[in-house]
């Protein structure tokens, strides 16, 4: 290797730490990691913690407060490469759940001193607040994706990270279509790819953990999902999960929320 | 003709274990007929069957023990011929600075196809071209393809997408076989009428001591390849090649744009679908860098990238650009079309989308 390894950084904002854990989760491959960057920062796994600037950031969560809208501006300041992992970052995570709701009520609710409590309306993903260079998707992330991303960031490459649908890697695995054959609602034909179809290959229908695929076609899936017999309420709910406020999922889960609505 | 009992695959199966091959054929899992190893007449999908619709399908308790019952499932033989993935070239950097390869991936086993579909015999042809016809060979699918032993069985029942018929592909076999099977069942009789394609087909079958056939099992016979192909689901119009030469610009593109996923599961389950995506996959260390050959999509962004970016940026673009290539330009490009009438692109579609009836929405102006 060269001299002087890059540097990299991990980060936490509002998450569960499951995608910083995948960079541990790396077991055979740890020490070629390490050989290959220097882990500068990162509480989760070391206590010594290493000054910036770093070389790459790997961000996880998302944007739910004051406070953090202002770390991650210092976090890019201090980063030649910022990469977001997972859906809390990518998309804003499950807690995300709040874009759809009044959170002023919910801290009223919870808290005895709410005015002690600062907190946005919103769960943003990372993009919103600071330009990202690379979003890997998932919840949690893929290791081998994570490899990828290293090692194309440690070669100066483009990552290779396929923006297909999860069916794509459900059919190369060879596994029955869990919708076709068995009438079981999946959202792999609007998913990003990434888990491997893990839930398919357990005859699970997709969860969406990925998020949307490139050219998602989320209306023409629902209307298939109604014809599988759901639900306008279970429509909602299986577009509000990990990846609720992204464009796609979100935009589709407001437009079965407003028929609900009309419908009484 | 000469007949064998339905018992007699037992034998078959074994005689090619034991003849050094990897028998693979149709066994259910799943809730679907699937290919995969077979080691006796125990794993075959004895008194199954299978319905299919648009993006529905549903395996069934047959009242027989038809071991042939089925239509075809989602896989076909092209996950044995060109595998979803596969290390072509394994490259490794020398310590003075050069590179040696390596073959990515280890001989290929022989084996043996139990189940192959009339419309499956037509695939496989198709693929023969792409990889082996053309001015560059396609070395690991030759080597793959050269070894195969196919035994194929003739449709008695075709099923509720099949369109092999208007194809001109099936229901019946005509060449292409080592051995072909047709299931005869009618009262209490139940036999496999055996044909043998070639000579290695001729020598397995005289191993499994055929007998002629009685006048009933031939009158059944007979009448399984007659009514066989009046019982398709599905009709492919005749002039699909010229249709879709004329309606590049056609309203129904973006109609049936509206409905399509862009999923790709169409591509894939298709048996002559053959797009592949090259990625260089190195090591951390920079050592070792592998050639890895995976199944792509023309319905996938990625597809139509060039220098500048992706240029099929619709759904539309990459749905008009699968039709026509499968149904028109694949005939300028290999003297064939790349539709076999086998329906599974109907069947897995998530939402139904039905090629036949988008061929005869374009044939038929522009409303859907």
């Amino acid at each position: 290797m060269s001299a002087r390894r890059p540097t990299l950084a991990v980060w936490k904002f509002a998450s569960c730490d499951g995608c910083q854990l995948t960079l541990l989760g790396c077991e055979d491959e740890l020490l070629a990691v390490a050989d290959a960057i220097q882990i500068a920062y990162f509480p989760e796994a070391s206590s010594a913690m290493a000054e910036g600037p770093w070389d790459l950031s790997l961000v996880e969560g998302s944007i739910t407060t004051p406070h953090d809208a202002e770390r991650i501006r210092e976090i890019r300041r201090a980063s030649r490469h910022l990469v977001t992992i997972g859906a809390c970052a990518t998309a804003g995570g499950i807690q995300a759940l709040r874009n759809f709701a009044d959170v002023e009520a919910f801290t009223r609710q919870v808290y005895a001193r709410p005015d002690w409590i600062k907190t946005l309306a919103t769960s943003d993903p990372i993009a919103a607040h600071v330009p990202v260079d690379f979003e890997l998707r998932g919840c949690p992330i893929d290791k081998a994706q994570l490899l990828e991303v290293i090692n194309a960031f440690v070669y100066g490459r483009r990552p290779q990270v396929p923006q297909s649908s999860v069916c794509e890697e459900c059919k190369r695995a060879g596994h029955v279509c869990v919708m076709v054959a068995h009438g079981t609602p999946c959202l792999g034909p609007v998913t990003h790819a990434g888990c491997g179809a893990l839930c398919p290959g357990c005859h699970r229908g997709c969860y969406g953990c990925f998020g949307p695929k490139e050219t998602p076609n989320a209306p023409a899936l629902s209307a298939w999902l109604e014809h599988l017999g759901m639900k306008r309420e279970e429509i909602v709910r299986v577009y509000r999960t990990f990846n609720a406020n992204s464009d796609t999922f979100r935009e589709e889960s407001l437009r079965h929320e407003r028929d609900t609505d009309h419908q009484g | 003709m000469r007949v064998i009992a339905p018992q007699a695959m037992d034998t078959l199966i074994r005689l090619l274990s034991e003849d050094g091959y990897e028998v693979v054929g149709p066994t259910r899992r799943e809730g679907a007929i699937v290919y995969d190893r077979v080691h006796g007449l125990d794993d075959l999908p004895a008194g199954w069957g299978d319905d299919h619709a648009p993006g529905r399908y549903r395996l069934w308790q047959r009242d027989d023990q038809a071991l042939f019952g089925y239509v075809v499932g989602p896989h076909s033989w092209k996950k044995y011929l060109f595998p979803p993935r596969e290390t072509l070239v394994r490259v490794h950097r020398r310590d003075d600075g050069g590179f040696e390869t390596e073959n990515g991936e280890p001989s290929p086993p022989r084996r043996a196809f139990i189940g192959v579909r009339p419309c499956e015999l037509a695939a496989i042809d198709v693929q023969d071209r792409v990889f082996l016809g053309q001015a560059v060979r396609d070395r690991a699918y030759g080597a793959r393809r050269e070894g195969v032993f196919l035994v194929a069985v003739n449709c008695a029942e075709p099923g509720g997408t099949c369109f092999c018929a208007s194809m001109d592909t099936g229901p019946r076999a005509k060449s292409g076989f080592d051995m072909a099977l047709t299931e005869v069942i009618e009262g209490g009789m139940h036999v496999l009428v055996a044909e043998a394609g070639t000579e290695a087909g001729e020598a397995l079958l005289q191993r499994l001591e055929p007998r002629e056939a009685d006048d009933a099992e031939r009158r059944a016979a007979e009448r399984v390849w007659r009514e066989a192909p009046q019982r398709m689901g599905r009709a492919m119009p005749t002039n699909a090649r010229d249709v879709i030469a004329r309606s590049l610009e056609h309203p129904r593109w973006e109609e049936t744009a509206r409905r399509c996923l862009s999923c790709a599961n169409c591509t894939l389950v298709c048996p002559t679908c053959f797009c592949a995506q090259m990625e260089e996959v190195p090591d951390l260390e920079g050592r070792v860098s592998e050639r890895v050959r995976t199944w792509d999509s023309c319905f996938n962004g990625e597809h139509s990238y060039m220098v500048g970016g992706t240029h099929r940026t619709t759904v539309a673009a990459r749905y008009r650009q699968w039709l026509s290539h499968k149904l028109s330009t694949w005939h300028d490009q290999f003297g064939t079309s790349g539709c076999v009438g086998c329906g599974r692109c109907i069947t897995w579609c998530p939402v139904g989308i039905d090629i036949t009836e988008e061929v005869a929405g374009l044939a038929g102006g522009g409303d859907s």
